[in-house]
């Protein structure tokens, strides 16, 4: 089982005087699958230095090391909890491609966790949200995004349009109303956008705020 | 891809569109379901159901082992298919917003020859 499995998480040890190029070399012998050459090429990607003691390195570069070695070890189940860490934008636009174009030629289940979730929401085919242990959404994210809109416009035609949905959400500016509603939107989407209405998306982000009530907890993303 | 709607169902109207356009040609191979992915950055699993979508609806074929390919006649299908769909999706909206402006149907009618408000 573990030799199938690839953990990275945020706070990885590793020995002492370890360079990321001794993980590296000694990869092989826990990921049967490692491919070194593609080790390589990420390293030189995401610029690591690879002969730099570990205990130097920056946040932002160990990361790289995690996310070098979950690619490079193709374990059938590979786990990145939330792998950005110190990385900038560019990086981890680097690290989201790596890992798509990676998947599509090697398919494989990843798991990711993250709070950063507008960014890696076109990625995912299934989430998972979690919420203080309990779960809280567990779809086909294909699914969800179809499934919530925001509607909007004089509050007595939103609550007719809504009628029968689940309304998560409500905000109100005097007699204006937005309400965001959940379930099979559909019809309420073209009754709403036939009476006038304003129709809007929402996003996977909007949408796993407001499940949450809006409250600052833990969340977590699957990918497969 | 925007927020709200299926990314599938996008990337289908995405390759329709250029069918329509024709920057797609009837016979004319179209990228693999991993260079969509890539492209548009999303879920190969994704990009597939979009070009599954098209397979079904004989938008596309598949050519085993080569790859997928705008299927004869598909244009002049799809062509049928939204204008089908053109009211509902357009010259309704449209009649709503001039309804709630006040402009009556021989001032949209008046607006539409001329091209320009």
């Amino acid at each position: 089982m573990l030799q199938h499995t690839c953990f990275i998480k945020e706070s990885q040890r590793y020995p002492d005087d370890f360079k990321p190029k001794h993980v590296f070399a000694v990869a092989p012998g826990f990921f049967p699958h490692w491919d070194a050459d593609f080790a390589h090429e990420l390293a030189a990607e995401f610029r690591l230095p690879v002969d730099r003691r570990i205990k130097k390195l920056s946040r932002g570069q160990l990361s790289s090391v995690g996310i070098i070695v979950g690619l490079a070890a193709r374990a059938p189940i590979t786990i990145f909890d939330e792998p950005y860490l110190g990385l900038d934008a560019i990086a981890r636009q680097a690290f989201y491609d790596r890992l798509l174009a990676d998947y599509a030629a090697h398919p494989r289940t990843v798991i990711l966790s993250t709070h950063l979730i507008d960014e890696v929401a076109d990625l995912l085919e299934h989430a998972l949200v979690i919420d203080n242990g309990r779960i809280l959404i567990d779809s086909p994210v294909d699914a969800l995004r179809s499934q919530a809109a925001t509607i909007a416009g004089p509050a007595e035609a939103v609550e007719q349009a809504v009628t029968g949905l689940e309304v998560i959400h409500r905000e109100r500016l005097g007699g204006f109303i937005s309400a965001t509603v959940t379930g099979d939107t559909e019809a309420a989407v073209r009754r709403a956008r036939a009476a006038g209405l304003e129709v809007g998306p929402v996003s996977l982000q909007q949408l796993i705020i407001r499940q949450t009530g809006g409250t600052p907890t833990e969340h977590e993303e699957v990918t497969r | 891809m925007e927020e709200g709607r299926p990314i599938f169902r996008q990337l289908a109207e995405q390759i329709e569109n250029q069918i329509i356009d024709r920057s797609l040609v009837e016979g004319q191979q179209v990228p693999s379901i991993n260079e969509f992915a890539a492209f548009h950055r999303i879920n190969p699993a994704t990009a597939l159901k979009g070009i599954t979508l098209l397979v079904d609806s004989g938008v596309l074929f598949k050519r085993r082992g080569i790859g997928m390919f705008v299927a004869e006649g598909a244009r002049d299908r799809l062509l049928a298919d939204r204008r089908e769909r053109f009211a509902a999706e357009f010259v309704q909206p449209l009649v709503i917003e001039a309804r709630a402006l006040g402009l009556t149907t021989d001032h949209l009618i008046e607006m539409i020859r001329k091209g320009t408000p």
